[in-house]
């Protein structure tokens, strides 16, 4: 059997993990997205510039500094969510009591700074980034031959996203953070600092973006547009999934990396459209997602 | 003098600076552009100023219709009243269809399902054998206006579109001072008390869309008209964005804001695009954080308040 619907298994298999792949930066993206808006309510456009920025980091990282992958990898989160923890503390604060609107318009407007400052650096042709020697070469499965690196990729944003969904669903921090998103007044009174909580929040979820973004340039070109190319499926994946629950933008972000995988063997015109279409088709039968709750 | 004869003394006066200006030396081709976009962002305005849905993925409308215009006027030999008016209806359908499934949700779930739904026209567009891919269609002819007017000749162009921002103007006008544009207005206000008084608000809410769409493709296909050509650019949510911030930094909500928002964000550009490169990006960037942080009414709406409180101020 080397064939699927006339198809060859290798190529089937192939796509198939260039699908999970992908579908393991939509997991960790809007994984990222949810906990922010869960606790912020801040849909924060500036998502996608951030994991540019932390892919930036890595590039630059290695190219002007000699620091190696590993290093990038710890390095980017800690940068991005400083730099997460400034954007938290001079704006977004002012907006809490707004209009959700204005908070997406004010990291919409992050977003094209950020990028702008990267495109007048280093040009908007994309930069390569070799990947780490520990992780050249491809294993044999016996049914296909998996690179290593994407190979780590995958079971490294797994394993990011799971303990982000422990640490929120079954620890005592995570059991704060919820309760803060249902009535902070009341987290509040109980002692606990709700705007150092806020602030730590978006530099996580920030770090988070950072870390896709080193796990993601060794597959991808490093360019300023990674991340607003990127983000548009992403809010995608957040509105198919419906943004209540963790773990449903973990599944919904791979499992729609794998159509996307899927669409690209048999019909590749429309790979970039099918997770819209998803998106209109879910919407109508469900309007508040696939996990969400209707309100 | 009261209020209202000083505002209608205002827009004469703009009017005439508007007739004149291809005279005084400005550009024409600049002022058209700028025009094309104070028509968009009216229409924009409609939605988020007077109905209260930030749609994200407006620039799928008015690049739907560029394209459309630019096709038939150019490979079909459409006339332009012809061409406008077929790029203007496919904008009319195109939102209905968005329409229908983004207006299910809310807020800001709105305005995702609008960007999401936008992307794909985007991609549409790249990918369709008709568009000419990431050259775009270029050079579109103008052709005679009702076999008659030449419009190859600037001015006339300019007239023309000038003419058709004028109605579009009194149009929205009109609209937001029917009953229908109160009920719009009772919905941006607190939409389930407009429910409780037994108002179909999403049908109510479908229609203000697709007449924000429907003048969106207006100003796409007269864009295409005017330049010549219909590019990505024009599908490209970043398109989306700057409507977003000509309509905020104008005054959203109010009828000049969006008109001057508009002139303000393409005067920039072409002021800025040579002199400082890839950091226009940045400063529209800053514009918007600045914006939404210092001034959320916006140049118009921060007029409008100073105003008033000097009428109190005088009256006390």
């Amino acid at each position: 059997m080397s064939e699927i619907f006339g198809i060859p298994v290798q190529a089937l298999l192939g796509q198939l993990l260039l699908g999970l792949v992908n579908g393991s930066f939509y997991a960790m993206l809007s994984l990222g997205l949810a906990v922010i808006f869960g606790l912020l309510g801040i849909v924060n456009f500036a998502h996608g510039a951030l994991y540019m920025v932390g892919a930036y980091i890595a590039w630059l990282g290695l190219e002007k500094w000699g620091l190696n992958y590993w290093v990038a990898l710890v390095l980017a989160p800690v940068v991005v969510g400083a730099l997460g923890v400034v954007i938290e503390r001079t704006m977004l604060k002012h907006l809490y009591r707004l209009d959700p609107l204005y908070g997406l318009l004010l990291t919409f407007g992050l977003a094209l700074i950020l990028e702008g400052i990267f495109r007048d650096q280093f040009g908007v042709s994309g930069q390569s980034y070799p990947v780490p020697e520990q992780l050249t070469g491809a294993t044999d499965l016996g049914f296909m031959i998996l690179p290593n690196y994407r190979g780590w990729v995958v079971f490294a944003s797994l394993a990011i996203c799971l303990t982000v969904w422990f640490v929120i669903e079954k620890t005592r921090l995570g059991a704060y953070l919820r309760a803060g998103t249902e009535n902070p007044q009341l987290v509040q009174a109980f002692g606990i600092n709700v705007p150092l909580m806020v602030t730590l929040t978006y530099a996580g979820g920030a770090g988070l973006a950072a870390v896709a973004g080193v796990l993601a340039a060794p597959v991808i070109q490093v360019t300023p547009l990674m991340g607003s190319n990127l983000i548009i499926i992403v809010f995608a994946v957040v509105v198919i999934g419906g943004m209540g629950s963790i773990l449903g933008s973990i599944l919904t972000g791979l499992v729609l990396g794998l159509i996307e995988g899927l669409t690209k063997v048999f019909y590749p015109e429309a790979s970039n459209i099918v997770v819209f279409v998803i998106m209109a088709i879910v919407l109508m039968l469900r309007p508040a997602g696939l996990f969400g709750k209707e309100k | 003098m009261n209020a209202q004869t000083s505002q209608r003394v205002a827009w004469l006066v703009v009017l005439a600076l508007l007739v004149v200006a291809p005279f005084a030396g400005i550009y024409p081709v600049f002022m058209m552009k700028a025009l094309c976009f104070a028509i968009f962002a009216c229409a924009f305005n409609l939605l988020l100023g007077y109905t209260g849905l930030l749609s994200f993925g407006h620039a799928a409308f008015l690049g739907s219709a560029a394209y459309a215009t630019g096709w038939l006027v150019r490979s079909a030999g459409w006339s332009p009243e012809l061409g406008i008016l077929a790029g203007t209806s496919v904008a009319a359908l195109l939102g209905l269809v968005v329409g229908l499934v983004a207006i299910r949700r809310q807020g800001i779930y709105f305005a995702m399902i609008t960007l999401a739904m936008a992307q794909m026209v985007y991609f549409i567009c790249l990918q369709a054998p008709f568009t000419g891919g990431e050259d775009g269609l270029q050079g579109v002819p103008r052709g005679k206006l009702f076999g008659v007017l030449p419009l190859h000749n600037d001015v006339v162009m300019y007239f023309f579109v000038l003419a058709v921002f004028v109605a579009v103007f009194l149009f929205v006008v009109r609209i937001v001072h029917s009953p229908y544009g109160q009920v719009l207005k009772a919905i941006r206000e607190n939409e389930p008390r407009a429910v409780s008084l037994g108002y179909d608000v999403d049908r109510y809410k479908l229609l203000a869309f697709v007449l924000s769409t429907t003048l969106a493709g207006l100003a796409g296909s007269l864009k295409t008209l005017a330049l010549g050509f219909a590019t990505l650019s024009d599908v490209h949510w970043s398109l989306s964005g700057e409507v977003v911030l000509m309509t905020l930094l104008g005054g959203m909500g109010t009828f000049a804001g969006p008109v001057i928002g508009a002139f303000t964000i393409v005067g920039l550009q072409n002021f800025l695009a040579d002199r400082v490169g890839s950091w226009v990006t940045v400063i529209i960037g800053v514009t918007f954080v600045v914006c939404v942080l210092a001034f959320r009414r916006g140049i118009v709406g921060e007029l409008l308040e100073w105003q008033k409180r000097r009428n109190r101020h005088h009256r006390a």
